[in-house]
């Protein structure tokens, strides 16, 4: 787990746990720094603990034991409304009986701001996100993706430096959620405001952070920049989690010189990088991503090796092939390749040899 | 599909126009539609449109008058009421007719007591005349104006005769005359005598004492709402079923309850004697007026302001005063700018009903209002039973209504009727 710089964090847990009923821990024992003008993802699967940490931040939810600090202040005890960080909620929570504008308008109104420097912040709000002639509409006037453009443009209008994000995607169909992740991002990096973005949606979590703090189980299972998190998952979950994954099970029979030896439930050798076994006779997932699997034996690079392979389906999906494989006795082998013009398309049934670099496949925990 | 190109109506695939062909689809769907909410459409036209449209009705309704009384009538309109002279033989003598008739029928006495409404002392006038009529012989008996005086004195009072005239037509206005306080005199219509005004207090008393008891169920039954709207289900389920525990009791069990527990040798009166902090002698009288009204009724209605309230705050998510709260508001200003005017419509909607239910309240009133807590219902439930003034009953029932539609009229008015919501 990193803690980059934990002295100049501007947002820090400290040792924190969550409980809600006094037996289980949602939360557990949680240590993060973000770092000013970073954009954090915290993503996993409902229930591991990451909408949680964001409303214990927003002060909605209060931490069982550790501590939460901003800008170097405790702020446990300080309520949400005292905390000037700004929120994008999942159902936007824009209030029905305000217009666009008033929407707007109520941070600033709260915090006695005059009647034209308001106008004219939540003008400039509203341009922000290209939605300056919607100010005398109704929320319910607007359509989902304007709607949101509203409610992120609310969580900046009164310039907090700490903005979270609720699954504010959620919602949207998939084209606009696309375009949204950009807006966003665009927007964040050109105010420089620190950004605490949950999701469960990978691609979004990928494409958006800089940082991503992968949970699960109350845990952060990784902390890393999406590439690192895609290429070097540190565990079985996080390999599953991210991006699509092959996983092959087997016994590790020896580890010398940083290559594993790991012998498949099948009978078959394979070298692996070992990335958290730690001695021969550990059970252990091999982890190979479907299209570092090279299917053309023309194409296989000096080293790798091969595996043979049966042909159970053939996907056509316009950019890419995905094909369908039993390999070492698991039927949920899948292999993407791009749609060249010397690419084969496999027919069910085929006997094949498929081949990937030892330094592809991860082994990971069992 | 039909052509678009050409004209005219969009015409079927076989010519038919479009519409024709969509109308003859529905019509089967329509029909049983219809059909199925016929029990319930013919059940309340006769339970609830009938009785209002006959009670419209007996308001105005003069018939028997102008029936009991035909040849009277007639002769009454040449009679002029202002010269102070009694009507002439003819008048009696069609009177004798008209009476005669009557009492063979035996409807004199509800004329009697008709006519009564509109001067007191008819009503005995008719009957004991009745009794002498039987003997008279209408041919050789003449002549009649004396005869009548003879047998009653009263029969010599002008008013009498110009109550007669004044209300010989089919319809009339004197119930309603009655309902505000107010009567048809020989000088014309004015007030009744202060003595004789109760409608107009009973009116008045019956608006104000609804609108406190709505008031005062807004008060309890907003927080109550509020927190079973933002329980967890279970804990709100079983909260709610406390709520709804008085409806499953008799009202009348309930009612008496508060008098147990509100009259001056009662429980809470009991306890503050005992506390010391009323003395013994000066026990507090807290039922048999209007609070002990004002408190009962609040009691019972109270459900009726909350399940509205709470179905209507149960659909505004807590998502709002979270992204108030983030947004800087302090706890007060997220309620009152946030949530507060999202239930609006649930306030709408449970004051409606509890004032409306409270206008018409009739047992609580009788059981602990005493004299000064009695509402106009009350009154017209004596005239219905006991007094048997169905006319003036009517006429009260007519005005109470006029005055819930126009209430309703002007909510609509200022707050919106489409801002009422049931959940």
């Amino acid at each position: 787990m990193t803690n980059q710089g934990a002295g100049d964090a501007f947002v820090l847990f400290e040792r924190v746990q969550k409980s809600y009923d006094g037996e289980t821990l949602v939360v557990k024992d949680l240590n993060l720094s973000i770092g000013k003008g970073e954009f954090l993802t915290m993503l996993g699967p409902s229930g591991s603990g990451k909408t949680t940490c964001l409303m214990m931040l927003a002060g909605f939810e209060t931490a069982t034991h550790g501590e939460i600090k901003l800008a170097g202040r405790p702020i446990n005890n300080i309520p949400p409304h005292k905390r000037g960080i700004g929120m994008v909620f999942q159902n936007y929570a824009l209030f029905p009986h305000m217009t666009i504008a008033e929407n707007l308008a109520f941070p600033l109104e709260v915090r006695n701001m005059g009647k034209s420097e308001r106008e004219e912040k939540v003008k400039r709000a509203l341009d922000m996100v290209q939605m300056g002639t919607f100010g005398g509409r109704r929320p319910a006037q607007l359509s989902g993706g304007q709607q949101q453009r509203v409610a992120l443009a609310r969580a900046l209008v009164f310039e907090p430096e700490l903005v979270l994000m609720d699954e504010p995607l959620g919602a949207l169909d998939k084209q606009l959620r696309e375009h949204m992740q950009f807006e966003i991002k665009r927007i964040a990096d050109g105010l420089g405001i620190t950004v605490v973005y949950v999701t469960h949606d990978q691609t979004e979590a990928l494409t958006m952070s800089d940082r991503v703090a992968v949970f699960n189980d109350g845990k952060i299972q990784q902390l890393a920049p999406p590439d690192v998190l895609y290429e070097e998952p540190e565990n079985s979950f996080v390999a599953q989690f991210i991006g699509e994954n092959n996983t092959l099970e087997g016994v590790v029979k020896e580890i010398n010189n940083g290559v594993a030896l790991v012998e498949l439930d099948d009978g078959e050798l394979i070298d692996c990088k070992p990335v958290n076994v730690s001695k021969p006779g550990e059970r252990t997932r091999v982890s190979i991503r479907p299209e570092r699997v090279e299917m053309n034996k023309a194409r296989l690079q000096p080293g790798a090796h091969t595996l043979k392979a049966e042909v159970l389906e053939f996907i056509y999906m316009g950019d890419i092939f995905r094909t369908r494989l039993r390999v070492a006795g698991n039927e949920e082998f899948v292999v993407k390749t791009r749609n060249a013009p010397d690419q084969r398309r496999m027919q069910p049934g085929e006997q094949i040899e498929i081949g990937w670099l030892p330094t592809d496949c991860r082994a990971l925990d069992a | 599909m039909s052509e678009t190109t050409h004209s005219g109506p969009m015409l079927a695939a076989d010519g038919m126009p479009l519409k024709r062909s969509l109308a003859r689809a529905l019509r089967r769907q329509k029909l049983r539609a219809l059909a199925l909410v016929a029990p319930l459409l013919i059940f309340v036209l006769l339970t609830f449109v009938t009785p209002i449209v006959s009670m419209l009705w007996r308001s105005v309704e003069n018939q028997i008058v102008p029936e009991t009384l035909p040849n009277t009538i007639v002769a009454l309109q040449n009679w002029d009421p202002t010269a102070g002279e009694l009507p002439g033989e003819d008048v009696y003598a069609a009177f004798a007719t008209d009476l005669v008739a009557a009492v063979d029928a035996k409807i004199h006495t509800k004329l009697g007591t008709r006519l009564n409404y509109e001067m007191p002392g008819i009503s005995s006038l008719f009957r004991s005349t009745g009794r002498d009529v039987k003997k008279w012989n209408l041919e050789t008996d003449g002549p009649f104006k004396e005869k009548f005086i003879e047998s009653d004195k009263d029969w010599g009072d002008i008013d009498v005769w110009k109550t007669f005239k004044r209300y010989s037509g089919n319809y009339t206005s004197g119930y309603f005359l009655n309902a505000v306080d107010m009567e048809n005199t020989a000088t014309g219509v004015q007030l009744r005598p202060e003595d004789q005004r109760i409608y107009a207090t009973l009116f008045i008393r019956t608006m104000w004492m609804s609108l406190l008891i709505t008031g005062s169920c807004l008060l309890l039954g907003y927080p109550v709402a509020w927190i079973l709207a933002n329980l967890r289900a279970s804990t709100a389920n079983v909260l709610m079923i406390l709520v709804l525990l008085p409806f499953w009791t008799s009202l009348l069990v309930r009612t008496s309850a508060w008098k147990v527990l509100l009259q001056q040798q009662g429980v809470i009166n009991d306890l503050l004697v005992w506390v010391g902090l009323v003395d013994d002698g000066n026990r507090l009288v807290m039922i048999n007026n209007q609070f002990g009204t004002i408190i009962a009724m609040t009691h019972i209605l109270l459900p009726f302001m909350i399940l509205p309230l709470y179905s209507v705050m149960k659909t505004v998510p807590p998502s709002y005063l979270r992204a108030a709260k983030s947004l800087g508001a302090t706890n007060w200003t997220a309620f009152w700018r946030v949530y507060f005017p999202q239930s609006v419509p649930g306030i709408g909607a449970g004051s409606i009903l509890v004032f409306i239910l409270a206008i018409g309240y009739y047992i609580t009133p009788e059981l602990v209002g005493g004299t000064q807590g009695v509402f106009i219902s009350n009154r017209i439930a004596f005239h219905i039973s006991t007094s048997l003034n169905w006319g003036l009953a009517a006429a009260l029932g007519t005005i109470l209504l006029a005055a819930v539609l126009l209430l309703y009229y002007v909510y609509d008015k200022i707050v919106g009727i489409d801002n009422v919501k049931l959940g």
